[in-house]
């Protein structure tokens, strides 16, 4: 797994590469919590190039969203989601807790 | 019968997939059917490794895959803890963000896209059998 963090003015994007399991989703973890403890709470994840995510990566994702969402203070916004993924996402009942985007600039024009 | 053991180690679950996808390719298998048994395989291999082992680096996981005609059958062993999936209670789904229970959907997801899913114990070994039927057309 890859993780690039771009940082813009009103967001940042986390674009992961690769695979999430078990073994590397506690690196995805610690990567958003440190934009989190920075004050950055508007996340896009741009999973345009996401292989694979197993329920330890989804449990990065929905505790990622509980975080955000926390005091109304910011959102995170799901990216270029493969169908895959997609599919993965909806037997976890997980479509209904994102916003999902086609595309990364779409998500950042969001916010 | 294409066999393999790993370490019981989750830096071990991209090399499972690769083996087992491979076996599953050469079989006929593609699109979402390889991901549905890619999700299987790394499901029921994390929970051996937490649960079964808990976190005990020293442990095995032996990996069987038979491809016939129309379906794969994945035989795991290990030689951890007896795991009952029945203790797992099953997520709800449909709980607002707050109320999100993050535990319990590996087992779930398993079990929803694997068409059989059997456990079977005996002393010191545990034994995890995965089917995969191929989608109607293949």
């Amino acid at each position: 797994m890859e993780i690039r963090i771009t940082n813009y003015k009103r967001c940042d994007v986390v674009k992961i590469t690769g695979r999430v399991d078990s073994s590397t989703a506690p690196v995805l973890e610690q990567n958003i919590k440190n934009l989190m403890e920075a004050g950055h709470y508007h996340i896009i994840l741009d999973l345009s190039e996401l292989d694979f995510i197993s329920s330890a990566g989804l449990r990065v994702l929905i505790s990622t969203q509980k975080n955000c969402r926390r005091y109304n203070r910011g959102e995170v916004i799901l990216a270029a989601v493969p169908l895959n993924i997609l599919k993965a996402l909806d037997l976890a009942g997980f479509t209904s807790l994102f916003h999902i985007k086609e595309d990364v600039v779409t998500a950042v024009a969001n916010f | 019968m294409p066999s393999q053991i790993f370490p019981g180690v989750f830096d071990s679950l991209p090399h499972i997939a690769s083996f087992v996808l491979a076996i599953a390719q050469e079989a006929g298998f593609d699109g979402f059917d390889l991901y549905q048994i890619e999700t299987g395989v790394d499901e029921a291999c994390s929970n051996i490794i937490e649960h079964a082992y808990c976190g005990d680096c020293s442990g095995l996981i032996e990996i069987d895959c038979t491809a016939s005609d129309d379906k794969l059958v994945i035989t795991i062993r290990d030689h951890g803890m007896p795991f009952d999936p029945n203790s797992i209670r099953k997520p709800n789904l449909t709980s607002k963000l707050k109320d999100r229970c993050e535990h319990g959907l590996g087992i779930y997801m398993m079990q929803q896209w694997m068409d059989e899913v059997e456990y079977q114990f005996f002393p010191g070994t545990n034994i995890l059998t995965l089917v995969k039927y191929k989608s109607k057309g293949k």
